[in-house]
């Protein structure tokens, strides 16, 4: 029975004084896992630069991100959340129903969205969005008439392609990634195919032919991986003919075993990214709140370290990762500076 | 009809002990195979346990080792100390950034000192070889001791990630044509570096003992931080699921009534003894951290914090632990508590005094590997924001390792499993390892303490 005793009173104490004494000194930030790379080597080195503790990186995706930085102010809320996307005005809209009311929006720089296939498999060497949307679109294009899909092989499609099977690993729904290569890719390939003229021409409103462009077949040729980018480079290994979806940054750190096609002619690396050549590629952001600045300390020196030359530079150790940098960098710096909140901008 | 004379001829019935019948050829054989089915089914499962081992310590090895670069810097007090004052605040604002440079300098020199020939003119351009974390060591130095300003000081540094590797056969020279963090040149300089023993690979205490890193330095990452995590969540499990559990297993056991409800209980236990360890995830981050940390306001109970891990797994080692102690309480022998209520000691003496130690051993056991199950455990630690959390901060007391972020073991392993750089799943294999030799001491301790003190009537 002592034990009992003991047990309980030292929970007691554990618990009443965590309650009471706990100030929150460091910084606790949350969102995107594409963004969690770059920010956890910002946080490392704030850490070993600064006298404030290491900030408190988090992934879980930006939309469960944004969500948790909605919350409403105050120490039991997080400070930064980190974004492969811009923030939507209905997450706004939450956030100033809940107190939220000033955010500042921080690009960082840009990321590379790339197509890649076993580095010894066939030649995948050259992609047009038409291409990707005749493989994995619903509905395509096929003698000049708007069918299921049922294309088999590339080379089906377009000679010059291998002709193997065809199978494509995407980023599942609740990835940003996927909003991207929708965007950036099947809605361009189904432009270029004329599947969405059809579309409209067979009585669909303009944003239905959208949907439905965006739309994947499901008879399992193309993949969702709701996974990471591992995940999508192990269906990749077992299998030679697959074509997967690759962040940049994972792509350069596994170029051996890895092949990059080009999108539209354009090879992806950050200069043709940076230049907006390359085609797929999307801002990365992160947000902070306004009202946590001065109260959390270090906050500001944080998104001030992370916009730095230094850091989100050419030469930084983000760049040297993967991250794109953004050439406007000297005005997000400038932003910062004059803790410039996303209404005041517009 | 009557006529005997036509009873067919009987099959002889005598036979031979010492001459086997067909159909006991039949169940010999029988029996044969079904002892060969049962040899190749263990044969088999001790197959796979050698590949699985195989493939953990292959994979994992390389993780315990860490090649390190030794290299003199010339701590250039222009650079470092511009001011000449040798003031720590000032020395201070230089920032790792500004260490770099020196590093790279002063490596530049003891090749050029050496003799070593290379196509790397450029100071800069030997900034892939030494590891990202390297300047902060030394600034910490130099911070520490500013004295150390205008000396040349030799520093043992980290070689990056993709120098180990290549060092350890994981890098090789025909698949870097692409890599913008390694390159062929670069690789013959680790060469000679070897060869003038400036680059060694030594045992890797800071894998063992050290913090997670950011992804661009794989060779800094250690699974030290998580383990303290790890401890901490099975101090919760421990100090909460033992009393309750025994004590509930005492009640059910020796004092409860035998009605419906009492059944009700029981059922439920065993039922929940079988349920997926992710749903207690689930519930941990319902009750404890939105409702309990959210709505009831107890800071302690906070995502990530390994005091609401080790809530949530004590709700998933509690039924364990009470179906064994149960199991070990209806082991002791009637005679055990008849002796004892017929000496006078009442129901409470009776089980205090003499069930309960009697029981012990069994307990424990049944603790010990609760515990282990759930120091395994990740599904649970997914939900409350165990998993995707960098463990860079070790806790620095008591309290803070109870409530302050900080991940688990089986959750470092899948984080860094996910990680871009090929570094990542070297460590992962070597934190499976460390994580097994937890298992398999746990596991061995459970064994020997039933050994020991294990009765039998």
């Amino acid at each position: 029975m002592n034990t009992v005793k003991l047990t309980a009173s030292v929970l007691a104490i554990t618990v009443a004084s965590s309650a009471g004494a706990f100030a929150r000194d460091n910084i606790q930030v949350a969102g995107s896992s594409t963004v969690l790379p770059y920010a956890s080597i910002v946080a490392e080195a704030f850490g070993e630069n600064f006298d404030y503790p290491t900030p408190v990186v988090e992934s879980g995706g930006s939309s469960s991100g944004l969500k948790r930085f909605c919350e409403g102010v105050g120490e039991n809320t997080i400070d930064i959340a980190n974004a492969s996307r811009a923030i939507k005005d209905s997450e706004i809209e939450t956030c100033a129903a809940n107190g939220v009311a000033d955010i500042i929006q921080v690009r960082i720089g840009y990321d590379g969205i790339v197509f890649a296939s076993q580095k010894t498999g066939p030649d995948f060497t050259a992609f047009e969005p038409a291409d990707l949307y005749n493989a994995i679109g619903k509905q395509v294009m096929k003698d000049g008439a708007l069918v299921d899909n049922t294309y088999t092989n590339w080379a089906e499609f377009n000679a010059d392609l291998p002709d193997v099977e065809i199978a494509a690993f995407i980023p599942g729904t609740k990835h940003g990634t996927r909003e991207v290569f929708e965007e950036k890719v099947m809605l361009q390939g189904c432009e270029d195919t004329g599947a969405m003229e059809a579309m409209v021409a067979g009585g669909m409103s303009e944003d239905d032919a959208e949907d439905a462009c965006m739309a994947v077949r499901t008879d399992g040729k193309s993949v969702d991986i709701d996974g990471d980018y591992t995940e999508t480079l192990a269906r990749i290994n077992s299998n030679p003919n697959g074509v997967g979806v690759f962040g940049l940054a994972f792509y350069e750190n596994n170029t051996g075993s890895l092949k990059v096609a080009t999108m539209g002619g354009v090879e992806p690396n950050t200069d043709t990214i940076a230049s907006g050549d390359y085609p797929v590629s999307r801002p990365l952001y992160f947000y902070i709140k306004k009202a946590h600045l001065g109260v959390i300390p270090g906050l500001k020196d944080y998104a001030e370290f992370f916009v730095s030359d230094e850091i989100a530079g050419p030469d930084g150790p983000l760049a040297q990762y993967g991250l794109v940098s953004d050439p406007e960098l000297a005005e997000t710096q400038a932003m910062i500076a004059d803790e410039q909140t996303m209404g005041a901008a517009q | 009809m009557t006529d005997a004379s036509a009873t067919p001829a009987q099959p002889s019935r005598s036979r031979s002990l010492h001459q086997t019948d067909a159909n006991t050829k039949r169940r010999n054989a029988k029996e044969g195979r079904f002892k060969a089915l049962g040899l190749g089914a263990i044969g088999l499962g001790l197959v796979f346990l050698v590949i699985l081992m195989f493939s953990i310590i292959s994979n994992g090895a390389g993780a315990f080792q860490q090649t390190f670069l030794q290299v003199p810097v010339y701590l250039d007090p222009a650079k470092l100390d511009k001011n000449g004052n040798r003031d720590p605040a000032e020395i201070a604002k230089v920032s790792t950034f500004g260490y770099a440079p020196l590093l790279q300098q002063g490596l530049l020199q003891a090749i050029t000192d050496k003799g070593i020939s290379t196509d790397l003119a450029k100071a800069s351009e030997l900034k892939n070889l030494i590891s990202a974390s390297a300047p902060n060591v030394v600034r910490q130095q130099v911070i520490a001791n500013p004295d150390l300003i205008g000396q040349t000081v030799t520093f043992e540094v980290l070689a990056s990630s993709r120098v180990d590797g290549y060092l350890k056969g994981r890098v090789k020279r025909d698949q870097i044509a692409l890599d913008k963090n390694i390159s062929v040149a670069q690789l013959d300089l680790t060469d000679a570096l070897v060869k003038e023993g400036m680059a060694v690979k030594k045992f890797n205490w800071d894998f063992i003992t050290g913090s997670d890193a950011s992804e661009s330095r794989a060779e800094q990452a250690g699974i030290g931080t998580s383990m303290i995590g790890s401890f901490f969540m099975m101090l919760v499990v421990l100090f909460l699921s033992l009393p309750i559990g025994v004590a509930a297993s005492i009640y059910l056991e020796e004092f409860a009534p035998q009605n419906k409800f009492t059944d009700l209980i029981e059922v439920n236990i065993s039922n929940l003894a079988a349920v997926p360890s992710i749903v207690f995830g689930i519930l941990g981050l319902a009750l404890f951290i939105q409702f309990g940390g959210g709505t009831l306001g107890i800071s302690g109970l906070k995502a990530s914090a390994p005091l609401v891990g080790g809530l949530v797994l004590t709700l998933m080692t509690l039924p364990t632990i009470i179906i064994s102690t149960r199991a070990a309480l209806k082991a002791v022998p009637p005679s055990i508590r008849d002796a004892a209520l017929g000496v006078g000691a009442s129901k409470m003496q009776s089980i205090f005094h003499h069930v309960l130690p009697l029981a012990m051993p069994g307990i424990l056991t049944g603790t010990i590997l609760g515990l282990a199950q759930a120091l395994g455990e990740t599904a649970p630690l997914l939900l409350i924001g165990m998993i995707g959390y960098i463990a860079t901060n070790p806790p620095d007391g008591l309290i803070s390792g109870f409530v302050d972020p900080n991940s688990a073991m089986p959750a470092q392993i899948y984080e860094w499993a996910k990680r871009a750089d090929p570094a990542y799943y070297e460590r992962a294999w070597g934190g499976i390892i460390i994580l097994l030799i937890f298992l398999l001491s746990m596991n061995i301790i459970a064994i020997l303490l039933r050994r020991k003190f294990e009765r039998r009537w």
